[in-house]
């Protein structure tokens, strides 16, 4: 073992990059994951019961799905998004890697930012993949389901990111699931406006470049600031257990 | 300057200052806002359009008006948490919190019961009291966070963490709200619409306004207080401030 | 002799209104092993946090090297290696992806040199299980594996030995000793009655601290 002369300190050269370490995590995290496959299913399964509630609550009637059928599979998918949530940091948590990663030298915004993306990965696009299923049976048009989707792969990742705030500071805290909801689900109001609100422009034949273009500055926004929020309510949370 | 911020940041130091203080915001809020109010529900004109309904605006605005300044009071004082770690900020916030909750309600209450009379229902989902509604979801969330973590310095760090999140969402929902509201329903009127008010009207608001400032500054004081009394209730000087008050 | 890796002036503590500790001030050198020690309670899983950077709510001071540690975070965190009672294993990953997953982040390693080390505690054979499967004494094994390549000089181990065996118990005294000879700076807390030479102790309880 090579020891510095004046304290044994490791080579700087040691260090491994930051891109390296978010690898390492991000795969991690879905490797984990796979080996638990019903945890990754029980979301989705989740996002098809809550749309199929709405034609047997409400009405079963062609021109009122196609009216809010956009807004039905966006709120589903968010609260399956809330659901899935609580898991981004409690088993790290539990079984201590956490604490070895908040302990990594690399940056701690980014690593938290690679934990979010294999989230998203595990819970966003699933749901986006299966949106356009549940968007013919509620009547959509070909049309308005493409931009569904599409403004839930941009506000997918939103939900992910502003979550990791939430699952953050309610990490180690009794009754953390029904607290999250409350703290996010305000936050989650201006993706679901934009979300349903260009959707149904677009059922109008409006254009709705511009407002996906706010949506991914929405999107830009949460990836430079959420990460730091959701590591500094890391560092709080891990300091309280 | 650091002196200055030093003692700031003393609970006791504050609990002083806030005695001296608090007769002149109570009373100085009192005058105001009883001069306001009588001015505003019994002297100033009435509105050519709305009778005397529109009256409500002299209770609605300023709640509105505070309930979201407080929100950005507490802000700031994340901020000082969170950098400075002073105690005392943390004290405000969660001493404000329930306050700005209550208003947020008062505002959301009077504008359902101006609601019956101008739209014919209690209940209309206009962009502002949309907005106020999930104003208060934000101050709800804020008082649940503070009451589940028992550790006090923990409890300071996390909700100054979810304060200054909501912060930076506050105009972000204030605009998809408004968006929302334009492509759902063309208002054809709003609140926050106003019809060139005359100065017998702008007066009275304004004093009110100013009012209400002065109260919530007393009564944060007060309950600032409290909440020192209680975290602080091992320390010497509130010893001997219990014993002076029992003898 | 040398300057004290890590050093503590009057660090003070208090949790849920209790004070865990006042004036506390140590010196953690390179080539000591350091236990600390006191009943169920009196902060010594506290301390390894505050010493690791896991707690932060603290006041006093800590100097990495004699400068201020919050300054120095990247540079401490590149030579510290935490062990805490939870062990940063993860039940569905085997042996060798944990240990790779928690390694991959400090120093680039081969899966020759993991194996080694997990071979080294005792679970050749097990390397392909998940580590759900394992005792718990086994899991504790797939972190102490770790102990094995690690080359930070500062180790903060909370309860090492906690459900380890006699016989591992011995080989990670001898571990830590052979440790501290090579150099290295060890800080321990252990109900394991661990009697090694030259032990520098700090003890909690009592708020009177060292």
């Amino acid at each position: 073992m090579a020891f510095d002369a004046r304290a044994g300190l490791r080579p700087e050269a040691d260090a491994v990059s930051v891109f390296t370490a978010m690898r390492v995590v991000f795969v991690r995290d879905l490797r984990a994951a796979f080996r638990q496959r019903q945890d990754l299913l029980n979301p989705l399964l989740f996002f098809v019961m809550v749309v199929t509630l709405f034609p047997l609550g409400v009405s079963p009637e062609v021109s009122f799905l196609q009216l809010a059928g956009s807004g039905i599979l966006w709120v589903a998918a968010l609260l399956s998004v809330l659901l899935s949530l609580d898991h981004l940091f409690r088993h790290d948590f539990d079984d201590g890697t956490l604490e070895q990663l908040v302990l990594q030298p690399q940056p701690l915004f980014l690593l938290v930012l690679a934990k979010t993306a294999a989230h998203w990965v595990l819970t966003g696009l699933p749901l986006i993949l299966l949106a356009p299923l549940l968007g013919v049976m509620v009547h959509l048009e070909g049309n308005s389901i493409a931009v569904l989707c599409l403004t839930l792969l941009i506000g997918t990742p939103v939900l992910s990111l502003i979550g990791a705030i939430g699952a953050a500071l309610t990490l180690g805290l009794k009754s953390a699931g029904v607290l999250l909801s409350l703290l996010i689900i305000p936050l989650y109001i201006p993706v679901l406006i934009f979300g349903t609100g260009t959707v149904a422009a677009a059922a109008e034949g409006a254009p709705v470049g511009g407002y996906i273009a706010l949506m991914g500055a929405f999107l830009v926004l949460a990836i430079t600031l959420a990460p730091f929020a959701a590591a500094a309510a890391l560092r709080i949370s891990l300091s309280n257990s | 300057m650091w002196q200055f911020f030093h003692k700031l940041g003393s609970p006791k130091w504050f609990f002083g200052i806030a005695n001296r203080l608090m007769p002149w915001l109570m009373w100085g809020g009192v005058v105001l806002l009883f001069a306001g109010l009588i001015w505003g529900l019994a002297f100033a004109p009435k509105d050519y359009l709305q009778g005397n309904s529109y009256r409500i605006i002299f209770i609605h605005v300023p709640s509105a008006f505070l309930a979201q300044s407080v929100y950005i009071m507490m802000a700031v004082a994340a901020v000082v948490t969170l950098v400075w770690r002073m105690k005392l900020a943390d004290v405000f916030v969660k001493a404000a919190a329930p306050v700005g909750a209550v208003l947020t309600f008062l505002a959301l209450f009077t504008g359902a019961v101006w609601g019956k009379p101008t739209w014919g229902t209690w209940w209309i989902w206009d962009a502002r009291l949309t907005s106020m509604l999930i104003l208060l979801f934000l101050y709800f969330g804020v008082i649940a966070l503070g009451a589940a973590i028992s550790d006090e310095k923990s409890s300071a760090r996390a909700v100054a963490v979810l304060v200054l999140v909501g912060v930076v969402n506050i105009p972000i929902i204030k605009y998809s709200v408004e968006w929302w509201n334009t492509l759902h329903q063309p208002a054809t009127f709003k609140l926050t619409e106003k019809p060139a008010m005359p100065m017998e009207m702008w007066v009275p608001l304004l004093l009110s306004v100013l009012g209400l400032y002065l109260i919530f500054g007393w009564f944060a004081c007060l309950r600032m207080q409290t909440e020192i009394l209680v975290r602080e209730r091992r320390t010497r000087w509130v010893k001997a401030l219990v014993q002076a008050e029992e003898s | 002799m040398s300057e004290p890796l890590l050093q503590a002036v009057n660090l003070q503590c208090e949790r849920d209104d209790r004070m865990l500790f006042r004036d506390l001030s140590f010196s953690i050198l390179p080539g000591t092993l350091t236990r600390v020690e006191g009943p169920n309670g009196s902060g010594k899983t506290t301390l390894l946090r505050i010493l690791a950077g896991l707690n932060d709510a603290w006041s006093g001071q800590l100097l990495w090297l004699g400068k201020p540690r919050a300054r120095r975070r990247e540079e401490f965190l590149h030579n510290m290696l935490y062990l805490g009672h939870r062990p940063g294993i993860k039940p569905l990953l085997t042996p060798v992806e944990n240990l790779r997953a928690l390694m991959a982040g400090r120093k680039a390693m081969s899966d020759g040199v993991l194996l080694k080390a997990l071979a080294g505690t005792g679970l050749a054979g097990f390397e392909d299980v998940p580590c759900r499967r394992l005792s718990a004494g086994q899991q504790r094994r797939v972190a102490l594996a770790r102990l094995l390549i690690a080359d930070e000089p500062l180790w903060i181990l909370d309860e090492v030995f906690t459900a380890i065996d006699i016989d591992g118990v011995t080989a990670l005294e001898h571990l830590l000793v052979q440790r501290a000879r090579d150099g290295g700076a060890v800080v321990v807390t252990t109900h394991h009655d661990l009697q090694l030479p030259s032990m520098q102790r700090i003890c909690l309880g009592g708020a009177d601290g060292l």
